[in-house]
């Protein structure tokens, strides 16, 4: 009980910082404008290619941002903790009978907001630049949940690197480094079956690719519900492994105070 | 331990690294309902002892109580009594005053009215009353400093612990925190101050403690602690170069009524006497009749760097230049903020 309390308290804080600056939402978009506008305007015809399936690469491309958007975002999550770190935020809390796990909990639970927000915002440029997303709202609501299960994830490791390093630019080069070898060793741009093959075996333990697997399945007509189960559930478990290693690193960080 | 103790800290150890022994037995008490004052140059240890006492950290070695709790055993206790203002505060500052008052009060299970009544006290009490819908980025350094005692306070705690509450601030505005924090004592709350100010720890606490390199070199009630160096302060700036120490020694050692004497480095001489200015013309005469050139002389009443000559071999001042140059570079960071 006192978990949720004080999980609650803690996202309200966030959720405030959030709302003093609603601008940064907007600038949190411009990136996935241009991959939707000019990557999609590129590389449309890579759709002509033998194999690729589909017809509309915008229509293609569209799930994999709304995923991609929430795996960019989750990298910086652990900036301001760093900041917290900086001010004394985070000591004044380990001195006070708050629960450790909400000081992650509460940050979780309004990325996951936001990440929610910013997906809906993303579907809805797609639709107006030509995409559809089939299987109406449950499919959408599905892809949803698949960017936020990612972002958290990846929120909660670029948390646990923050406690572990507690210096921003370490953490920028560290999450550079993730970032876009993730991004690119997965379904996001291209057709599975026309990655090299190495790529192909490699795309199948990015935890980022099951969840564009996942969400782009979810709004494409016919979907196989129970790979999209089976990918989800993967997700979940590989969160669980990163909120643990993001608890580790609170216990290790409070030993090297 | 005695039930009248709030605070007791028996043997602390600390290292951190191979290098840095930050605390190297440290023992001492604090009555309930008082002031202490933990006095030292920086890098003497305070802040870690504040942060083991707080279960931040953890020691090495040794055992404390906080409010009748054992650091190690009974953490979630301790937490629950004490409030922490720490060097850095612990401010959020994109919120505003009120906000991190109500975090505050709310991690530790208060809410509604009470709460709301809680914050409006102490916004009043500290003078933020126009300030609390404010952003903390807004406020100044003083206003800063009075929102983190306050913060340290919503919470009713037994102990508050206040880590240099006023480095960094304007004279003017310390003397402002000088009279928050006196009128704090009293009402049953003790009060567990660290300081590298002399002056400071004079004003404010009802006993003070000393620290140097790890450990209590002193311990009393600041007058007491003048008291027992007995006569005025002899100081002597020596000029020339060949001024050794044994040479100083041998010319003084028939100067009758002098105490205490200590030669430092910078070919200075601290010394004691009953009667300073009856003394001072024999010093004079004695270090001439050596042919040992004399620069200036100064007679005082005895002050807490006197004390903290007499317990730690080193004037307070030599000390935080040396312990500056050997301490790391994240500390220094702590320190500059």
């Amino acid at each position: 009980m006192k978990a949720l309390h004080d999980t609650r308290h803690m996202t309200v804080r966030h959720l405030m910082a959030l709302w003093r600056q609603p601008w940064w939402i907007a600038v949190s978009l411009v990136q996935p404008v241009i991959w939707l506008l000019l990557f999609g305007a590129l590389f449309k015809s890579v759709t002509d290619i033998p194999g690729f399936g589909s017809t509309n690469y915008i229509q293609f491309l569209a799930p994999g941002v709304v995923v991609m958007t929430a795996f960019f975002g989750a990298g910086w999550a652990g900036m301001p903790v760093i900041e917290d770190i900086d001010r004394g935020v985070i000591d004044r809390f380990l001195v006070s009978p708050v629960r450790r796990s909400s000081l992650i909990s509460g940050r979780l639970a309004s990325w996951s907001l936001t990440t929610a927000i910013q997906s809906l915002i993303i579907v809805v440029l797609a639709l107006i630049v030509g995409a559809t997303f089939a299987n109406s709202v449950v499919g959408v609501v599905i892809l949803i949940i698949e960017a936020i299960l990612v972002g958290a994830a990846f929120g909660c490791l670029s948390i646990g690197l923050a406690l572990l390093i507690r210096k921003e630019e370490t953490l920028i080069a560290a999450v550079q480094f993730l970032v876009l070898p993730l991004s690119f060793m997965s379904v996001t741009f291209m057709q599975k079956d026309l990655m090299p093959s190495w790529m192909q075996t490699a795309s199948d333990f990015n935890p980022l690719n099951w969840a564009v697997e996942a969400g782009r399945g979810a709004v494409t007509a016919g979907p196989d519900w129970g790979a999209i189960a089976g990918k989800t559930g993967l997700l979940v478990a590989f969160l669980c492994v990163c909120a643990f290693f993001a608890m580790r690193a609170f216990r290790t960080y409070q030993r090297a105070v | 331990m005695s039930a009248a103790n709030a605070i007791e800290a028996v043997d602390l150890r600390k290292a951190y690294g191979e290098d840095v022994q930050a605390l190297d037995g440290l023992t001492f008490s604090v009555p309930a309902g008082t002031v202490f004052g933990l006095l030292g140059p920086n890098g003497a240890g305070k802040s870690t002892t504040v942060k083991i006492l707080t279960t931040l950290a953890h020691p090495d070695g040794g055992s404390a109580k906080v409010a009748g709790y054992d650091i190690l055993d009974q953490p979630a206790q301790v937490r629950e009594s004490i409030g922490v203002v720490s060097q850095a505060g612990g401010l959020d500052r994109e919120a505003t005053g009120r906000e991190n008052l109500r975090l505050q009060g709310q991690v530790f299970g208060m809410g509604g009215r009470e709460l709301e009544q809680r914050i409006d006290e102490l916004l009043e009490q500290f003078r933020l009353d126009d300030a609390g819908k404010r952003l903390v980025r807004e406020y100044s350094g003083g206003m800063q400093r009075r929102l983190d005692v306050a913060q340290g306070l919503v919470h009713r705690p037994k102990v508050l612990f206040l880590d240099e509450p006023t480095t960094g601030l304007d004279p003017e505005v310390r003397a402002e925190m000088w009279d928050e924090i006196s009128r704090l004592a009293g009402a049953g709350l003790t009060v567990l101050l660290t300081t590298h100010y002399l002056e400071e720890a004079d004003q404010l606490a009802a006993q003070l403690a000393i620290v140097d390199k790890g450990r209590v070199v002193a311990e009393g009630t600041p007058d007491g602690l003048k008291r027992e160096l007995r006569g005025d302060a002899i100081h002597v700036e020596l000029g020339s170069e060949s001024a050794d120490e044994a040479a100083v020694r041998e010319a003084l050692a028939r100067v009758e009524g002098l105490d205490q004497i200590i030669y430092d480095e910078n070919r200075a001489l601290h010394a004691r006497a009953e009667d300073g200015a009856r003394t001072v013309p024999a010093v004079l005469a004695a270090l001439d009749g050596a042919d040992l050139e004399v620069a200036a002389v100064t007679v005082a009443r005895p002050s807490l760097d006197d004390v903290y000559l007499r317990f730690a071999g080193r004037t307070f001042g030599e000390a935080e230049s040396v312990d500056d140059r050997r301490r790391t570079g994240d500390e220094k960071k702590e320190a500059v903020r």
